[in-house]
């Protein structure tokens, strides 16, 4: 009647270690995980893409190439995707950094157009003519100061009142907005413009200037900061006390609060920084492209903003390629201009986004409203 | 009796895989007609997915299901979904209840199926849904208020709801996911009245337990599994409970309180002796009754509120000695939730004092109570106990993390000490498998808690909070973490025990407090409580009595 199976005696499932996984080979796993679903969904994209070309009446081979030649093809396009995936990578950095702490920050496009607007002005108050180098710090500080003010005003709302981030930030987005717009037809524009009247300190160079191919983009420096404060992010989310907390309370609040964090520190700190992420972006158009500040320059950086940190996993690395992807789609619209009307892009964008949303395992359960507890 | 002709179920070799989890691999139960059926294991043997299998809810990758139909003859259902389960008469009734707290019991009996007046609009008969669910309830013996909210239903009560929604639904098999984990003593025995009712009419349960005693006094047949597995089928009246925790862990172990029958209180009774191994020797008992001039843990008139009530906790004073266990037994939902997480920190206290080694920590942090000295094993280790996706290495350091930081500006994790640590809990605690870079969620229930405890007990402290620290843990994880217990104890720290178990308060307390709606209704010495004694205070008669 009773049957035991002499293999399975306790010991014997212990008996083989599993191979010992290093730390690095972890993270390299943690990456594949994060990027693998998102190669998925612009499979099915590229595919939808192919129906729609066809059914423009065009060969998709003929719009692919386009594309590619009018971004990746030649050194004017490419230096045009890395100046957009600039932005988008401080956007989708900003918006991956808050989503890790549990956290959907809307506000990155007026963070951004904060940090902007906050360059601009110490830009316009410091003497002509003083070294890029040197005066970067002075503008770093200002750019971060300006986005991670909102971004902390909505944090601190949240944790001291409760008020639900998406909707105190989409009210922000309406109130600085605003406010940035009063503050520059009022008292700062050049007439006859949108704009302020032009920094002529600490402008960041051109890649143009190194590498005389990428002449006429305006593609600079900036993404070098870009780069770094990717791995500085990555770095801070995995490397560091802070860091560990914030994911904590990102993937299970009460938990964290066991482990003697306070959730609505980690809020604060994690919206301002969200937010001085974001407002950093705002360097690349204002200190790297026309050096003045323009209303309406963000452009929607910030709402695709949360589609580069969806589609990149919500990984620094990921979000950094991501961010060139959505930057080689934006600018190769205009490539293919001439044979697909250019809402050709923004369709191929938005189906991105959907497989995306369906396919990565973290963004359906961020867009599931019910969390299991089991 | 051959078993096609009286078999109600049979599942062979039954293949289920989750990802790289193998939950069932050649497992396989058969359920006669009419009999109350034990199906036990250790936690991620793989029992819930086989229900789960044979309610419909999982299809299984391969193997063979054969479920009775109303004519007795067995029909091949591989394959079959909830509906189809549900059509051929076999109902589940889980574990976390699957009831809507705004509905009345009649409107979540009738959901799915609801009766409605007819005509264009179909509005909704709740009249006659009401009726319906009367004539059941009398006639099943499971006695409810048809119109009243579920909300308001006691957990005992939104069992018999949940037994009683099957039954609506023409269940002729019923299955039950560790159906007393909520119950009193009281509400158990009324629970088994229910059953051997059902099985004089013919109807099947199949009970999913880790109890033994459950096991022992309820059931007519047992099926063992382990590692996804049927490990053994066995005839309750022929066995022992030390047999089937063989056949469950695969060698033997010590349980925590020994069976025993007691043939003065009737038939079928199982009662805790005070005899054994593994119950509180008479130098132990002493402990508790000794007066210690410092008490490690002491709270003064001490009031919590909750979100439902304004004073969760009434008035609650006492203290805990070194060396001691205070353990605190009571039905779930009296106050000991909130009492704990006061203490712990998390739940601020309205008023009254609270004292670790004679400190004032009533309005101290988390963080700060850990450092003096405070561990706290937490009741819902998926909740609060483990960052679920995070792995096992960084979820030993929970709540320690500042002691594994470098300090400085950046203030970075020193992954060279968390490897370290990790190897060594991992080794001290037996955690399985043992992969510090595996997510703490990989891990079956025992060893998930496994990670808690190391964590808590694995390092100095003064003061330990044990809130159902075996809860949904296997039997070989059970016996363990007692002895870590056991052994603390003994080093002279200071335990503050809360379990809904009443056996695991039996075996490991000094001192016994019962709390009912927020005050100790009673704290009496181990020798003198048992579970006759306890039971009519944990549903508040004590106090009358």
């Amino acid at each position: 009647m009773t049957t035991t199976s002499p293999d399975l005696a306790r010991g014997a499932d212990g008996a083989t270690a599993p191979p010992r996984r290093t730390a690095r080979s972890t993270a390299s796993l943690q990456l594949r995980e994060a990027v693998l679903p998102s190669l998925v969904a612009l499979l099915v994209a590229a595919i939808v893409g192919d129906v729609l070309i066809v059914v423009f009446g065009q060969s998709p081979g003929a719009v692919y190439r386009l594309l590619l030649e009018g971004t990746w093809g030649n050194s004017y396009g490419f230096g045009q995707v890395l100046y957009k995936a600039t932005t988008l990578t401080f956007t989708g950095l900003s918006i991956a950094f808050a989503l890790r702490a549990g956290l959907f920050n809307i506000g990155a496009e007026s963070q951004l157009a904060a940090g902007g607007f906050a360059a601009a002005l110490v830009g316009l108050a410091l003497p002509a003519g003083l070294p890029w180098i040197v005066m970067l710090p002075v503008y770093l500080a200002a750019a971060a100061a300006g986005g991670g003010i909102v971004g902390g005003v909505a944090g601190e709302l949240k944790s001291r009142f409760g008020a639900h981030e998406v909707i105190t930030t989409i009210m922000l987005n309406f109130i600085v907005l605003a406010l940035l717009s009063y503050l520059t037809s009022a008292h700062l524009k050049v007439p006859e413009t949108l704009h302020t009247s032009e920094i002529h300190s600490g402008a960041l160079p051109r890649l143009a200037d190194f590498i005389a191919a990428f002449h006429g983009s305006a593609a600079n420096v900036d993404i070098v900061i870009a780069a770094f404060a990717c791995g500085a992010t990555w770095w801070y989310l995995f490397r560091t006390r802070r860091g560990f907390e914030l994911r904590a309370v990102g993937l299970q609040p009460e938990a964290a609060e066991y482990g003697g964090v306070r959730p609505g520190r980690v809020w604060t700190r994690a919206m301002t920084i969200s937010g001085a992420i974001a407002g950093l972006g705002g360097l690349n158009f204002v200190l790297g492209y026309k050096h003045y500040y323009e209303e309406g320059f963000a452009g929607g950086a910030g709402f695709l903003g949360i589609a580069v940190a969806l589609v990149g996993g919500m990984h620094p690395l990921g979000v950094a390629l991501a961010a060139l992807l959505f930057a080689t789609i934006s600018q190769g619209g205009l490539a293919v201009n001439a044979l697909v009307p250019k809402q050709f892009v923004e369709v191929l964008q938005a189906v991105v986004i959907i497989a995306v949303a369906v396919s990565v395992p973290e963004v359906r359960r961020l867009l599931r409203t019910q969390r299991r507890t089991d | 009796m051959t078993p096609s002709e009286t078999a109600a179920i049979r599942l062979t070799d039954i293949y289920k895989q989750f990802g790289p989890v193998l939950a069932n691999r050649g497992a396989s139960l058969q359920v006669a007609r009419g009999e109350i059926h034990a199906l036990v294991g250790e936690n991620g043997a793989g029992k819930s997915t086989l229900m789960r299998v044979l309610s419909g809810m999982y299809t299984p990758d391969s193997g063979r299901m054969e479920v009775a139909d109303g004519s007795g003859v067995l029909r091949d259902i591989t394959g079959w979904n909830t509906a189809d389960a549900i059509r051929a008469g076999v109902g589940m009734v889980h574990q976390h209840f699957m009831l809507i707290p705004t509905l009345s019991v009649a409107e979540n009996l009738m959901l799915g199926a609801e009766l409605t007046k007819g005509g264009p609009l179909r509005m909704l008969d709740r009249a006659r849904a009401v009726e319906e669910v009367g004539t059941l309830s009398e006639r099943t013996g499971l006695r409810v208020n048809a119109s009243q909210l579920v909300s308001q239903l006691s957990v005992g009560e939104a069992q018999r709801v949940e037994i009683l929604k099957a039954l609506y639904r023409g269940a002729r098999i019923l299955i039950l996911d560790e159906p007393t984990a909520v119950l009193s003593p009281p509400e158990v025995a009324e629970l088994w009245q229910v059953l051997r009712q059902m099985r004089e009419r013919g109807e099947t349960i199949v009970l999913i337990t880790h109890k033994l005693d459950e096991v022992m006094s309820i059931s007519d047949t047992v099926t063992v599994m382990r590692h996804g597995r049927t490990i053994s089928r066995l005839r309750t009246a022929d066995t022992t409970p030390q047999e089937i925790a063989r056949e469950m862990v695969g060698r033997d172990v010590m349980l925590a309180g020994e069976l025993r029958r007691d043939a003065t209180a009737g038939e079928e009774s199982w009662a805790v002796a005070s005899s054994g191994e593994a119950t509180p020797t008479a130098a132990q008992v002493s402990l508790g009754e000794r007066t210690f001039p410092l008490p490690a843990l002491e709270l003064r008139e001490v009031t919590v509120a909750s979100a439902r009530h304004a004073e969760a906790v009434r008035d609650v004073s006492f203290i805990v000695s070194p060396g001691e266990i205070l353990g605190i037994a009571g039905v779930e939902g009296n106050g000991q939730t909130e009492l704990i997480e006061a203490i712990a920190g998390l739940r601020h206290v309205r008023s009254g004092t609270v004292l670790l080694d004679h400190h004032d920590i009533t309005n101290a942090s988390v963080r700060a109570r850990g450092d003096a000295g405070l561990s706290h094993i937490p009741e819902d280790r998926h909740l609060r106990g483990l960052v679920l996706d995070y792995t096992i290495a960084d979820n030993l350091i929970l709540g320690q993390q500042h002691r594994f930081a470098r300090g400085g500006f950046f203030n970075s994790l020193d992954g060279e000490r968390i490897a370290e640590n990790a190897r060594r809990q991992i080794t001290a605690f037996d955690i399985r498998p043992n992969d510090p870079a595996l997510p703490a969620r990989a891990l079956s229930g025992g060893n998930q808690q496994k990670i808690v405890v190391a964590r808590e007990m694995g390092r100095d402290f003064r003061v330990l909070l044990a809130a159902q620290p075996t809860r949904g843990v296997d039997v070989g994880a059970i016996e363990f973490i007692h002895a870590q217990l056991r052994e603390a104890r003994a080093a002279g720290k200071a335990i503050l025990l809360v379990s809904a178990d009443l056996s695991e308060i039996l075996a490991l307390s000094d001192r016994i407090a019962v709390m009912y709606g927020g005050r100790f209704a009673v704290v009496m010495a181990r020798r003198e409580a048992s579970e006759e004694v306890l039971g009519p205070y944990m549903t508040g008669a004590g106090r009358a009595a």
